[in-house]
């Protein structure tokens, strides 16, 4: 077993977990942000894409061990208080999802792919950069408007 | 129609908490005291088991039992059915093999389900089922059609002589043999339809809870149709009676027809939680699971022939299929390559002649049913492959032979029992072709060749039949349940209103259009509008959600129970204004007498109804109301689509520059909600053309199942769509909608096809196009194969 102390959605969280214990089984089944899902088990599918330290990260491919004193954002901390992510609003308002089981991955990815490379973003970026989120549901057309939008106000605000 | 009812572009009620990571799939639930399950599967195509030793599994950490078919049987669970009876050619009814939710003597594709080990955590069981000992004789296997029907292939089933579940036919053969005999050009082609994945992101799970003191279950689980989940898991696999058992569908991520079925993990979830005294079990799939249970589609192999007289016009189709059906029969697998497939062989076209007959075989690979269309993606890329080849045959434009056979008049009654009602074929092939610029893709074609790349333009004319369906005519083709849909109304005291529907949305916005539906009516915000769905002991009874049947058969029975209490409220209405009933109208949410500023809001007339201190004389209190909608006819979405390609001679590689859709849905809700689901249709399609292959070897092992083998569509992989609407209203239900839920995965792979093989002068090429094959088969053209 290992106890493992990081910050989740701004707030210290310590948990005692087996050594093999995954990122996402810990923000699941521990600390019940179930937001955060499961996909596949080849880290493929994007699903479960957190932001750790910055960075999205594939929180199925991390042990929870390897989060020790992190700081970790989930989909249920990208809002802030009370106001919703610019990219949470572009998904909504261009229909970017449809059954949603996708959805926390690709805005976890999308806000990290904008804080990467700028709001100056061509399609044909966003769609190389969306390579490690799959959707069954939308086709894309309507996820890379989304993360088009989102990134011009993001750029705005920033 | 307002800012809120139908054809406006609603943003949708049920994305919030998607958004912020707070929706609530089955997975999410939590129940007290769970235990989890964990399977042990067959590693063989093909096996006889000798022997299960679970005793050091029994003795790991956490274990609570380990449970086998042996133990099912002898409890009295029924074996899995398939519930549409199809009959063959000599009348003979169709060859079942017993499917049993644990196998405990011959497997018959890799991944059964042998054994479930039940303990503390997920891990444990995981743990423990890699401990349980299976012995196994292994079997001959057989994983194709071609050879399972061969003299001498390995035997599945006692029931099934030479793995033939049925032989049968549609239409007059005779009549067919004769335009063959006397047409002026016969097309002829060999057509394989590629075996796919459904692959909802949302793996399929189930959390059983057995209360011993009610003798009652409750079953979350990821279900387009739970009320069906219920009544087959009562009526057929004698788990629980149906008033004993409780079916919860919460949010499911995606189905694409994968989740109408009850599968073995939700039977033995339930067994199971009786079995270990009530403590409830949980079982979630990881994907590699899923790749080897969830039931796969389509895998079709195909030989037509198509008659054409001296002046082009169609006047006689033949078609034999060949269709693998796995290892067993899924609940709806065999009205998929019959009723939902031969019967949409006559395309948009005037054929007076249609025969068709299919073999439907067994085979060592995990069992298919419906996905994604269902039988007409299969039936529209036989015919529109067919169509683009004689036009290249009888060398005329691929639209021009397509328009001379349009059908032109309705109701059109097709030789394959559909009869049409209603239509516009020009107007979207005309959309099509002008949202592409038709007219210039030869300058385009020229531009790309002066790049080096090979470019090509493809035409798909789909139609399908959605609704499903009326029941007494179902009935008569062999389905074991009608497919009428069911609604309730609930005017709450206070006026807000509460629609509980028989409809399951798992990505399909029901919580947003069908209260657009009620705000078109009564002029009320959607916000006050709540759509309930997906619990068997919230809704009485509903058939669920597939076959793009929840418009048209859905929202048909909430109009009509929404005409009910329209009724009673206008009359409660007329009551307290002391109007003439007549003279109300409904207007902005509020019953107005016409013509004055007499009125009173949905809040005086639901608070009238319950505190019933003042109605009319003899009415009962409330204002509620029930309506069962059954279809008058299968709806009939019908469309145009257009790909562009250019593919690159030296690598073969194929991107798709131009994709334009053009469907006549009839009345569309919101057009926002229905291009998204034309988007996703096509990218499957796409998915099924250039990139997805369920592949199994000759020994019954499924190679490609991962995302690290099985090309899923990325957002790399395809373009951004140009969609466009045509309008014939239906005339079959009161909103006049068809369906567009599966019309993009309908009519897509044709359309790509088609573009690929204009591109490379070569019509001998199967999905999935790959690389490769594209590239041998630019070879085998005799075209160049790298840029100058």
């Amino acid at each position: 077993m290992a106890t493992v102390s990081m910050t989740v959605n701004g707030k210290a969280v310590q948990a005692t977990v087996e050594d093999r214990t995954l990122l996402v089984d810990l923000l699941r089944e521990t600390l019940g942000l179930t937001g955060t899902h499961v996909g596949c088990d080849t880290s493929q599918c994007g699903a479960c894409v957190i932001h750790m330290n910055g960075r999205a990260v594939k929180a199925c491919t991390k042990l929870a061990a390897q989060a020790e004193g992190a700081d970790i954002t989930t989909i249920e901390g990208l809002a802030t208080d009370g106001a919703l992510h610019p990219m949470q609003e572009a998904f909504r308002e261009h229909h970017g999802l449809q059954c949603g089981f996708c959805t926390p991955g690709m805005i976890m990815s999308a806000v990290e792919m904008i804080d990467r490379l700028g709001s100056d973003i061509d399609e044909a970026t966003i769609r190389e950069q969306l390579e490690g989120n799959i959707c069954r549901c939308t086709g894309y057309h309507n996820i890379v408007k989304a993360i088009q939008s989102a990134a011009g106000q993001m750029g705005s605000n920033a | 129609m307002g800012a809120e009812g139908i054809g406006a572009r609603v943003k949708r009620k049920e994305d919030k908490r998607f958004i912020t990571g707070l929706g609530k799939y089955t997975d999410d639930v939590e129940l007290p005291r769970a235990t989890h399950a964990a399977f042990v599967r067959s590693e063989h195509a093909h096996a006889r088991i000798g022997g299960i030793d679970a005793s050091a599994a029994k003795a790991m950490p956490g274990v609570v039992d380990v449970l086998t078919g042996d133990q099912l049987v002898a409890d009295g669970i029924g074996n899995l059915i398939c519930g549409w009876a199809i009959s063959s050619k000599d009348g003979s009814p169709m060859n079942m093999g017993a499917y049993r939710a644990l196998e405990h003597e011959i497997v018959r594709h890799v991944g059964q389900a042998i054994a479930v080990v039940i303990a503390e955590t997920d891990s444990q069981a995981r743990d423990a089922a890699e401990a349980v000992s299976v012995s196994y004789e292994e079997l001959p296997a057989v994983a194709s059609v071609e050879d399972a029907l061969k003299a001498g292939a390995p035997q599945l089933h006692p029931e099934a002589a030479g793995n033939l579940i049925y032989d049968w036919e549609i239409g007059d053969k005779a009549a067919v043999d004769s335009a063959l005999s006397g047409a002026a050009h016969v097309t002829r082609m060999e057509i394989t339809n590629n075996r796919l994945a459904p692959n909802a992101m949302e793996p399929r799970a189930a959390l059983a809870s057995y209360d011993p003191a009610e003798e009652h279950y409750t079953l979350y689980t990821t279900s387009q149709n739970p009320h069906v989940a219920r009544l087959v898991l009562s009526a057929f696999y004698a788990v629980a009676p149906e008033h004993k058992l409780r079916v919860i569908a919460p949010d499911v991520g995606g189905g694409f027809g994968s989740k109408i079925y009850i599968y073995p993990e939700e039977i033995v979830c339930l067994w199971a939680s009786k079995k270990i005294g009530g403590r409830p079990v949980k079982w979630t799939a990881q994907r590699a699971e899923s790749f080897v249970t969830d039931a796969h589609g389509r895998d079709h192999v195909t030989v037509a022939e198509m008659a054409f007289d001296a002046d082009n016009k169609i006047i006689g189709f033949k078609v034999n299929t060949k269709a693998n059906f796995g290892a067993y029969m899924s609940l709806f697998s065999s009205c998929v390559p019959t009723y939902l497939y031969a019967t949409l062989l006559s395309g948009q076209y005037n054929i007076p002649a249609i025969y068709c007959d299919v073999q439907a075989v067994y085979t060592n690979t995990v069992p298919v049913d419906a996905y994604r269309g269902a039988g007409r993606p299969e039936a529209t890329y036989v015919v529109e492959r067919m169509m683009e080849t004689a036009a290249r045959e009888l060398g005329v434009d691929p639209t021009d032979l397509r328009a001379k056979n349009f059908i032109q008049e309705f109701p059109h009654q097709t030789p394959v029992i559909m009869c049409y009602d209603a239509g516009g074929y020009d107007a979207h092939m005309a959309a099509a072709k002008e949202a592409i610029d038709y007219a210039g893709f030869p300058a385009r074609k020229a531009e790309a060749a002066s790049r080096g790349k090979l470019r090509g333009i493809g035409t798909s004319c789909y139609i399908e039949a959605c609704g499903i369906a009326p029941s007494a005519a179902v009935g008569s083709l062999g389905a074991g349940v009608g497919l009428w849909e069911s609604a309730e109304v609930r005017v709450n005291p206070v006026g807000t209103i509460e629609i509980l529907t028989g409809s399951h949305s798992h990505g399909q916005s029901h919580e947003t259009t069908f209260a657009q539906v009620v705000a078109d009516r009564l002029g009320v915000p959607i916000d006050t509008v709540a759509i309930v769905h997906g619990d068997t002991d919230k809704v009485q009874f509903g058939m669920g959600t597939y076959g793009s049947r929840s418009g048209a058969v859905g929202m048909s029975a909430i109009v009509k129970a929404m005409e009910k209490v329209e009724a009673k409220a206008k009359k409660i209405a007329a009551h307290l204004l002391e109007a003439d009933e007549g003279d109300i109208v409904i207007e902005n949410g509020e019953f107005k007498v016409a013509g004055t500023d007499q009125a009173k809001t949905m809040t005086d007339i639901g608070l009238a109804a319950y505190t019933a201190h003042n109605l009319p004389e003899g009415m009962e209190p409330g204002l509620k109301e029930g309506a069962f909608y059954d279809p008058t006819n299968f709806t009939f979405p019908a469309g145009t689509y257009m790909c562009e390609v250019e593919i690159d001679p030296a690598t073969g590689q194929t991107e798709i520059v131009n994709f334009v859709a053009a469907d006549d849905f009839g009345t569309i809700i919101n057009p926002m909600v229905v291009e998204g689901q034309v988007h996703g249709g096509l990218v499957q399609g796409i998915g099924q053309a250039l990139l997805e292959n369920a592949v199994y070897d000759d020994s019954g092992q499924l190679l490609s199942g991962s995302y690290m083998d099985y090309c899923m569509p990325r957002a790399d992989d395809v373009p951004s769509f140009e969609v466009r609407h045509t309008t014939t209203v239906c005339p079959g239900n009161p909103l006049g909608m068809k369906g567009c839920g599966e019309a993009g995965a309908i009519g897509s792979p044709p359309a790509v096809i088609n573009a690929v093989t204009d591109a490379i002068g070569n019509n001998d090429l199967s999905m999935p196009a790959t690389p490769e094959k594209v590239w041998s088969a630019i070879g085998a053209a005799g075209m160049p194969q790298a840029a100058e």
